[in-house]
């Protein structure tokens, strides 16, 4: 099925390349030039989110309530966009979800040990944008990150902000 | 066949205004503003009554002396407004769910696209083509 590489190849090579134009000018990368190349990933999913969401729901009724539309993000729209489901949704019921992948689609092909633990968050900016993306087309405005403590299983935390 | 469609943001501001050339248009702008009230009313009346899923189709929102306007939303509350010549009563309501699947269906088009953003206005071709074919012809059209 090479189809579904395709995208993650596209997606490494998008973070290296952004990694590789902020660092061109100096030798040595800082905090702010790391955090500028996470927030232009970053953007770059919500942009993406926006237009696959208004793809993904077109035939589909109104949504309830933002608990009816998280569990839509964690079912339909994670498997049309990552292939899998949601393995675990929780929330405290006041606007913070966290949803757990234990096999996360982009983080498969980094090896499973601690090696690159700290580089996994460059490789979940991009998907923490599209996930913003698609809930604020769907009205509900958030604060998405994403951790990681065992590779490839990862969590990402959902707050909505509230008007 | 239409007389002027329309395509309201979020924010209640249009994206995409078209009317029939020769009549007045800022008559038709009005009509449209207006029946953003019944839009609104429509979504969150429906919310608080039943339970379940609500459909996006909102039928005739309200028929004036000329004209009848239907009305539309999507899942990420944009609004699609048709209105249409009260004369032309051979237009039954699933033509006019056809209409608002096809607008529909250009819109997320339009959205996909990356060189719109979200919450401009709508600039593109295809789009226009496809309401052109929705709309009145009328003898200035070539």
């Amino acid at each position: 099925m090479a189809d579904e590489s395709l995208f993650d190849f596209l997606h490494m090579e998008i973070v290296s390349h952004i990694y590789r134009e902020q660092q061109s000018s100096k030798e040595e990368m800082d905090n702010k030039d790391r955090a500028v190349c996470v927030s232009v990933l970053e953007s770059m999913g919500f942009r993406v989110g926006q237009g696959l969401i208004e793809r993904l729901t077109r035939d589909s009724p109104s949504f309830k309530d933002e608990l009816d539309v998280m569990k839509f993000v964690c079912k339909d729209f994670w498997t049309k966009v990552f292939k899998r489901q949601i393995d675990n949704l929780r929330t405290n019921h006041q606007g913070t979800y966290v949803l757990q992948d234990n096999t996360f689609s982009l983080l498969t092909q980094l090896s499973n040990g601690k090696q690159y633990l700290d580089q996994a968050p460059k490789y979940l900016a991009f998907s923490c944008g599209i996930v913003r993306g698609a809930l604020s087309n769907l009205g509900l405005d958030s604060v998405v990150t994403a951790e990681v403590s065992v590779m490839p299983s990862c969590k990402f935390q959902v707050v909505v902000q509230k008007l | 066949m239409a007389v002027c469609i329309a395509v309201i943001a979020k924010e209640n501001y249009p994206l995409y205004i078209r009317s029939v050339p020769t009549q007045n248009e800022l008559k038709f702008h009005y009509t449209v503003h207006t029946s953003l009230d019944v839009v609104e009313e429509k979504i969150s009346a429906v919310g608080k009554s039943l339970g379940d899923q609500r459909e996006l189709y909102l039928g005739l929102l309200y028929p004036t002396e000329d004209y009848k306007v239907y009305g539309y939303v999507t899942n990420s509350k944009v609004k699609f407004v048709i209105v249409v010549d009260s004369s032309n009563t051979s237009l039954r309501d699933n033509e006019i769910r056809s209409m608002f699947r096809k607008l529909h269906n250009s819109f997320t088009d339009v959205m996909c696209n990356p060189f719109h953003s979200p919450g401009n206005t709508i600039q593109s071709k295809a789009f226009d083509g496809i309401v052109s074919g929705m709309m009145v012809q009328t003898a200035s059209t070539v």
